[in-house]
């Protein structure tokens, strides 16, 4: 059976179906992420005490993670646009480079754990540390999720691109969306558990 | 169409750029000691501006049909209804004691 409305719009939404389900996907997201937030902001507000975070996280890396996953933004919605261009090779190029910096930001985060561990610093530990680990391991959770989907379409389902080139760009824009967000995420974790 | 893509390719580089600088800035007023209430202010304006830009150009929310904006407008205020009905159990104390003198008189 032919899924429906994959490429023409539905008349009654006035969208693609993919596009409405990812969307109300990442509408979930945003209170799953969203009740962890407002986790951090209550045992803040009422922590008698709350350490100096920058002291025990280390903000050069989260610098570098955060440089590394907008780059990553970047290079899979140039993915996007060279599909939308008909070039598929640029596509591959643009994609691998989505994987790279997935990966790159993951080896990163593990040598910050890595760190933590070293110095006897758990979970378990503090508050903020419970927290930290909650939240940026939550996200690195979404960033593997990612890395396996963008890698899906990086090898075996380009063969969509000959057979329905116009349903695989689509695939390939709300994958983005969804890796977007993963970035948007990271832009509140950064300042929240780095900064602040 | 292929004139369409150099020039859509332009405005990802350059909302590229405008992150990769707000992300300087927002490490960089860190470092300023700004009193607690400002640098919570300063660093979630910055990251809303930088989320506000990768949803509206890179998730191409930007002028996206009221299917999609209604839910996420809904989802926006539910979140800050979570967050703000949390919140209130603390509200005596937040930002430097501010409300305590209100609250003692209602004890006294």
């Amino acid at each position: 059976m032919q899924i429906p409305y994959t490429t023409e719009v539905r008349p009654d939404t006035g969208l693609t179906n993919p596009k409405l389900g990812v969307w109300l996907f990442l509408a979930s997201e945003v209170m799953l992420f969203g009740s962890l937030f407002s986790s951090y902001a209550l045992l803040r507000a009422g922590a008698p005490s709350w350490p100096d975070q920058s002291s025990i996280v280390n903000v050069p890396l989260a610098t570098l993670n955060t440089v590394v996953l907008i780059a990553s933004s970047v290079t899979m919605v140039m993915a996007w646009a060279s599909l939308k261009g008909h070039s598929l090779p640029k596509f591959r190029l643009y994609m691998g480079l989505t994987l790279l910096c997935g990966a790159i930001f993951l080896v990163v985060k593990g040598i910050e754990y890595g760190d933590k561990f070293s110095h006897h610093l758990y979970p378990a530990t503090s508050n903020f540390l419970g927290l930290y680990f909650t939240m940026t391991g939550l996200h690195a959770i979404h960033v593997i999720a990612g890395m396996i989907v963008n890698a899906y379409f990086l090898w075996p389902g380009t063969k969509m691109w000959k057979s329905d080139p116009e349903r695989f760009t689509n695939r390939i824009e709300v994958a983005g969306i969804y890796w977007h967000f993963v970035d948007v995420v990271w832009i509140f974790l950064f300042p929240v558990l780095y900064l602040l | 169409m292929t004139h369409d893509v150099a020039k859509q390719v332009r405005g990802y580089l350059m909302v590229f750029g405008t992150l990769l600088v707000l992300t300087l800035v927002t490490v960089g007023v860190s470092y300023l000691d700004l009193p607690e209430f400002e640098t919570v202010i300063v660093a979630l304006i910055i990251a809303t501006t930088k989320a506000t830009l990768v949803a509206m150009f890179f998730m191409h929310l930007k002028g996206e049909r009221p299917m999609v904006t209604w839910p996420l407008a809904l989802t926006a205020f539910l979140f800050v209804a979570l967050l703000g009905s949390l919140l209130m159990s603390e509200a005596d104390h937040l930002f430097g004691a501010r409300f305590q003198d209100s609250f003692h008189s209602i004890r006294d």
